[in-house]
């Protein structure tokens, strides 16, 4: 495809090349968020013809005024907060704490700890073994349905671990001389040092609790109880199983296109707003991972 | 998220200094071993309380869980079911045509993933990696990221918009004088929109490992390829392919570990009965007939086969990986 005769010529047309392809992964990466976006503020017939590509037709806000509106997305939006938070605390706790101990070279009995935790990347009990468990513990519509099953992701224990392991062992072993205890070094010594990568871990589950629906699908009764994911799921679920009935819906499916468009909107809304400031985090945190794990 | 652990130990137990802590583990498997390293760091051990309760209970136990498998269950009753009825649930899904459909489909969507959600974020990373402006390919990067960071609800919805017959899609078809296709309906399409949105969540997050590797590089090796007269392509297939070959074979691995536990969350949020021809796949079914239906031991039989088979998948990619190429993920 290149000449091999006039390296330097290939070169530009490759690079010229690789930039429209680049450019194109940028725009089909971006195009479905502004036609969201776009949708969010149509009108219904505008939508319905079809015509709604990157702008807003028909500019309009009542679609909006219909999801604020709405007591149970505010309800289940409420919900997602107090989830992710809840989720996140518990998380936290037991990943620092596992992490910490998993550190420690010296300890013995060390290589059974690790074992335990990275076999279960690679075996897992299943989904229904799990919701007999959760069922037979009465854990049902609550908050601990959600929280304690996902409160150790062996990624994020790993990329915890391997910070620990990389942080100098003197500034311990002078606090311990100090005759400070375990706790203490952990909470005093470790900890403060450790700001970044708490703060990594933090982004990391609370952004998977924000976006986690099918725990709560599935062990939650009650739609006053969902978090905003299954709401948008079930506006989903709605129009498909619609459509599928029957074609009689036309009109009340088309309104609920709408009111999906506006749900996907404020549901990522906070994700993408956090997004730009915290990407980097992540990135470093992967790496992290990555060159340990 | 305060302490969740007292303070306050009695500061007796500490070593005296003068005898620093053995770094490593004494090989002597004396019985006093363990007391000793118990009474040494029992804080430490004390710290592992909490997480390995967690592993016992939601991650071993559901493990045993599995014999349900084997064994009559009745809701309500025994987390571990009520009496051995032995191979009765395996065979009755061995013989049930619907079980064979749904692995197809697994085999499918799993294959169709991994032929293309594996090689894209290499080129991509390659392509990335040949950028000289490094705010342009800072900014490509920022941009590919994102859709990873979105809820899996959220990319169903948004692939719903996209492919509705108002969509955009459905526009561009329009252009060239097609008829609306209803694609969320079709079993046809159900496969390829599947794989279009995986590559679309997934393909710039999956750069991010390569990128890593791509910069650990030494310069120099390029510097003697151009001077044996490598052009930019060789350079690419005797420098950098190598270079993330490592990273290449750990995430291969991965990928085929989880070939089977296909995107269960998104096909449950994209398929719809219309669909279940070509859609519905080994967790999706098992999901249905176990907590849908009320079937549990025969749910339950069907995943302790999908897992056990991912575990074989997972240990022989590793296997061929170390027999090939001398290095696997352990």
């Amino acid at each position: 495809m290149v000449s091999t005769i006039r390296p330097s010529r290939g070169h530009r047309v490759f690079q010229g090349v690789n930039g429209v392809i680049l450019t194109l992964v940028v725009l089909v990466t971006l195009y479905p968020f502004a036609n969201i976006v776009a949708r969010s503020f149509s009108g219904e017939k505008e939508i319905r013809a079809g015509d709604v590509t990157l702008w807003p037709k028909g500019f309009n806000l009542t679609t909006y005024e219909i999801v604020f509106s709405d007591a149970m997305f505010w309800r289940n939006y409420g919900n997602t907060v107090l989830y992710t938070v809840v989720a996140t605390a518990v998380a936290m706790v037991l990943t620092t704490c596992y992490a910490y101990v998993l550190s420690k070279h010296h300890l013995k009995g060390r290589g059974a700890l690790v074992g335990i935790a990275v076999f279960t990347m690679f075996f897992s009990g299943g989904l229904i073994p799990h919701y007999v468990l959760i069922t037979s513990l009465g854990l049902k519509n609550s908050v601990w349905a959600i929280a304690l099953p996902n409160a150790i992701s062996v990624f994020n224990l790993l990329v915890m671990k391997a910070f620990f392991e990389s942080l100098p062992s003197e500034l311990e072993e002078a606090a311990q001389i100090d005759g400070l205890s375990t706790y203490g070094i952990l909470l005093r010594i470790v900890l403060p040092l450790s700001k970044a990568v708490v703060a990594t871990m933090v982004l990391f589950y609370s952004v998977s609790f924000w976006n986690s629906w099918f725990s709560a699908f599935l062990y939650m009764d009650r739609t006053e109880l969902m978090p905003v994911t299954v709401y948008l799921r079930n506006l989903l679920a709605g129009a498909t199983g619609g459509t599928a009935a029957g074609a009689g819906t036309e009109n009340l499916s088309q309104v609920n296109a709408n009111i999906q468009a506006v749900t996907i909107v404020l549901t990522s809304l906070p994700i993408l707003c956090v997004y730009p400031f915290v990407q980097r985090y992540f990135v470093s945190g992967v790496m992290l991972g990555a060159v340990k794990g | 998220m305060s302490s969740s652990t007292t303070s306050a130990p009695p500061p007796g137990i500490q070593e005296p200094p003068s005898a620093p802590p053995p770094r490593r583990r004494t090989r002597s498997p004396s019985p006093t071993g363990w007391r000793r390293a118990l009474r040494k760091d029992w804080q430490l051990y004390s710290l592992a309380v909490l997480p390995l309760l967690f592993f016992l209970v939601f991650r071993y136990l559901p493990m045993l869980g599995n014999v349900i498998a084997f064994r009559r269950f009745e809701p309500g009753g025994s987390v571990f079911g009520e009496y051995w009825v032995g191979l009765r649930y395996v065979e009755m899904f061995l013989s049930d045509p619907t079980f064979w459909q749904v692995f197809r489909n697994t085999l499918w969507i799993g294959g169709l993933t991994l032929v293309f959600c594996f090689p894209i974020p290499i080129v991509l990373a390659l392509l990335l990696n040949e950028v000289r402006r490094r705010s342009l390919k800072r900014f490509v990067q920022s941009v590919s990221y994102l859709p990873h960071f979105l809820s899996i609800v959220i990319v169903a919805g948004i692939t719903m918009q996209m492919l509705a017959t108002d969509g955009p899609v459905n526009h561009v078809l329009g252009w060239f004088g097609h008829d609306p296709v209803r694609f969320i309906q079709e079993p046809d399409w159900f496969r390829t929109i599947y794989v279009g949105s995986e590559i679309w969540q997934t393909a710039g997050w999956g750069t991010i490992l390569y990128l890593a590797a791509l910069t650990t590089i030494d310069e120099d090796l390029y510097e003697a390829a151009r001077i044996d007269g490598a052009n930019r392509w060789r350079q690419i297939w005797h420098v950098t392919l190598p270079g993330i070959r490592p990273t290449m074979i750990t995430l291969l691995i991965l990928n085929i570990g989880t070939f089977l536990a296909v995107g269960f969350e998104k096909v449950l949020l994209l398929y719809n009965p219309l669909t279940y021809p070509t859609a519905d796949v080994i967790s999706t079914y098992l999901y249905r007939t176990g907590v849908e239906s009320n079937s549990f031991s025969y749910a339950a039989a069907i995943g302790l086969f999908e897992a056990v088979i991912g575990l074989v998948l997972i240990t022989s990619a590793n296997q061929l990986s170390r027999r090939t190429v001398g290095t696997g993920l352990w």
